[in-house]
């Protein structure tokens, strides 16, 4: 099994054998598996729905989660690996793994009954039910403790009435976890697909992540069960489910960033302009050497990291700083790959625009990047920038 | 049907080879390992061979410590049993066949599959030295296999075309690019395999047959030249060929 990992520092010695491993199968199968076909979809706007199957039998859905329920029960370095290697394939398939993952399997396993969890998790590390996410509102993106959609307590569940927006696999998912405010406080429900009065039209026209489905949610009069409330009260409900996603995508960033260096690397040496390789000029070299520093630099901000979250000893500002500089520095690698790709960069010969194009979601999503920055200024200054 | 599969740890191919500085071995710093491509469809010929017929698919290599690596890889896609042959790194082919040979004799299977060649040293003298030593039948370079009761019928990739060859089990196969597409080691199955426990014993030293005097990368390829298609140039390409490559 090759692996195609930049590793100038020698940071694999910092892994052990099955986190090695583990980032090699996932890799493998993205060498494979998803970077043949992926342009094709991103062409065409598509999810490759073969893949669903395929990633579930991998194992990429429940990696952190516990046997008990089907899951691998691996430690968190090596699920951030396993993003890092899906998201070098493609944003969209590690988004995919992302929400199935953090946002449906670990809110599920972590807040809702034990009955619940016997229903939904087995089935979601299978594949056999695809998960969605419902926080953000058309009018709450970053702020979203000012959502409007309401839960009102019924004879026999909960009745929901609103709308959620940019919502990753929402026309696809069996299942939605959706935050609601009961009485004034957000609290989170089990929502089935087909629960009369729940819709989920998909979002067209997308210039980026278009190898994902992207939709809205609609909720009009949808009466959900009583026991498909989750047990947890509050914006840290969503939030600590936020967290576990934005650890996946600071990972998952070094691996986009790692596909494009990898492409203008070899583009440099083999590209002839006035009589040698462009490889050969300064301006070049200086790019090609800012991109390897970046990578490098959050490769060991990841590991470290990683170790945290293993430990139980990451704070929420940690994963902001991991998730707004490596998604930055992603996205600056990306720019400055297309140029060193000159005209060519812009094909989809190359993975060089669908990347930038990618990350330029990944940049907002998930806390911008902007809100990341408020969030680590407010806690070096004990000011806060958002009230 | 009991299956012994070989795997050899060698140096990832995308890794860059540098010579080590007593100019006889690599320098393994910095140097990924991964299971020989070959010995990985090896492995899957044994695991699919297991899935069909029953039985057991034991992983056996020899080295350091530093091996246990390529056996959890082995575990992580499906085989029951790893054996650490543990000693110094292989001095020659000898060295391995006899410690392998003397696994074989002990645990007596029914097929040994391996690679068709390692991609480190690529001596690529297992597969006959096991033959002979354990006076069993050895069948190189194979692509396609098929085992019905103790028949065995395998093709081969020989020069511009295929061969088909028949033997009897207890039989030693080397596998061929192609025999298979090996699986992936899946998440659950790579965590499961952490805790299985690996047999160690000892190598029984040999005396080496071949020694390395030297090993050096071999010197860059010359770069090639392109050229306007004009008649002048048809010149200079025959002169080119003539006085500088030598070989017209």
């Amino acid at each position: 099994m090759s692996s195609n990992i930049l590793d100038y520092y020698n940071i694999d010695e910092l892994f052990s054998d099955e986190e090695k491993l583990i980032r090699d199968s996932v890799g493998k199968f993205v060498d494979e598996e998803i970077i043949p076909i992926i342009e094709k979809h991103y062409q065409e706007g598509t999810y490759p729905k073969h893949l669903t199957s395929k990633l579930a039998e991998l194992g990429v859905f429940g990696i952190t989660l516990s046997e008990d329920y089907g899951g691998a029960a691996a430690n968190y370095t090596s699920y951030g690996l396993a993003m890092q290697e899906l998201e070098r394939g493609d944003s969209a398939i590690r988004s995919f793994a992302s929400v199935q993952n953090s946002l449906v399997i670990f809110p599920i396993s972590r807040y809702a009954s034990e009955e619940q969890k016997r229903k939904w998790l087995p089935k979601l590390v299978s594949g056999e039910a695809i998960g969605c996410f419902g926080l953000t509102e058309p009018d709450y993106g970053s702020n979203p403790g000012g959502m409007i959609t309401t839960a009102r307590k019924t004879e026999n569940g909960y009745l929901l009435n609103g709308a959620k927006m940019w919502i990753t696999n929402g026309t696809v998912a069996d299942v939605a976890v959706v935050w609601a405010k009961l009485d004034g406080v957000v609290r989170g429900f089990i929502v089935e697909k087909g629960t009369p009065g729940f819709s989920a039209p998909e979002m067209k026209g997308k210039h980026s992540l278009r190898a994902s489905v992207t939709s809205e949610l609609v909720f009009e009069d949808c009466e959900v069960p009583a026991e498909n409330i989750f047990e947890v009260e509050g914006l840290r409900g969503p939030l600590s489910c936020l967290n576990q996603a934005r650890y996946g995508i600071a990972w998952g960033a070094i691996g986009a960033a790692i596909a494009v260096y990898q492409s203008a690397l070899e583009y440099a040496k083999s590209r002839i302009q006035f009589g040698k390789p462009i490889a050969q000029f300064q301006l070049i070299q200086e790019k090609l050497v800012w991109m390897l520093n970046e990578i490098t630099k959050a490769q060991l901000v990841c590991h470290r990291l990683g170790r945290l979250m293993d430990v139980g000893a990451a704070r929420p500002q940690h994963i902001s700083l991991a998730k707004r500089n490596n998604v930055d520095m992603a996205l600056q690698c990306a720019r400055l790959a297309r140029e060193i790709h000159g005209a060519n960069g812009i094909l989809g010969e190359y993975p060089i625009m669908r990347h930038s194009a990618n990350l330029e979601s990944v940049k907002t999503y998930e806390g911008t990047h902007d809100i990341h920055t408020l969030i680590l200024g407010q806690d070096i200054t004990g000011l806060s920038a958002f009230e | 049907m009991n299956i012994l599969v070989c795997v050899a740890r060698v140096p990832d191919t995308a890794t860059k080879i540098m010579v080590g500085s007593g100019g006889k071995a690599i320098e393994q710093n910095g140097v990924k390992y991964v299971v020989n491509p070959y010995d990985e469809f090896a492995l899957e010929e044994a695991l699919r061979l297991r899935e069909k017929n029953g039985g057991t698919v034991t992983a056996v290599t020899i080295g350091t410590d530093a091996n246990v690596d390529v056996l959890r890889t082995s575990l992580a896609m499906g085989v029951d049993k790893a054996m650490l042959i543990k000693g110094d790194e292989p001095t020659d082919s000898y060295y391995v066949v006899a410690n392998i040979a003397k696994v074989a004799k002990e645990i007596s299977p029914d097929l040994i599959l391996l690679g068709k060649q390692s991609v480190d040293y690529d001596s690529l003298q297992l597969p006959a030295m096991l033959g002979e030593m354990l006076e069993m039948p050895s069948v190189s370079v194979v692509s396609a296999l098929t085992i019905e009761g103790d028949e065995v019928k395998a093709e081969r990739d020989i020069e511009g075309g295929k061969e088909q060859v028949a033997c009897k089990l207890p039989a030693i196969i080397s596998a061929q690019k192609g025999l298979n597409d090996p699986r992936y080691p899946k998440l659950p199955d790579i965590m499961k395999a952490k805790s299985k426990p690996i047999d160690t014993r000892e190598a029984e030293k040999t005396t080496p047959k071949t020694s390395i005097l030297a090993i050096e990368i071999p010197s860059k390829a010359r770069a090639g030249k392109v050229m306007e298609a004009t008649d002048e140039n048809i010149d200079e390409v025959v002169r080119l060929l003539n006085q500088e490559a030598k070989v017209i």
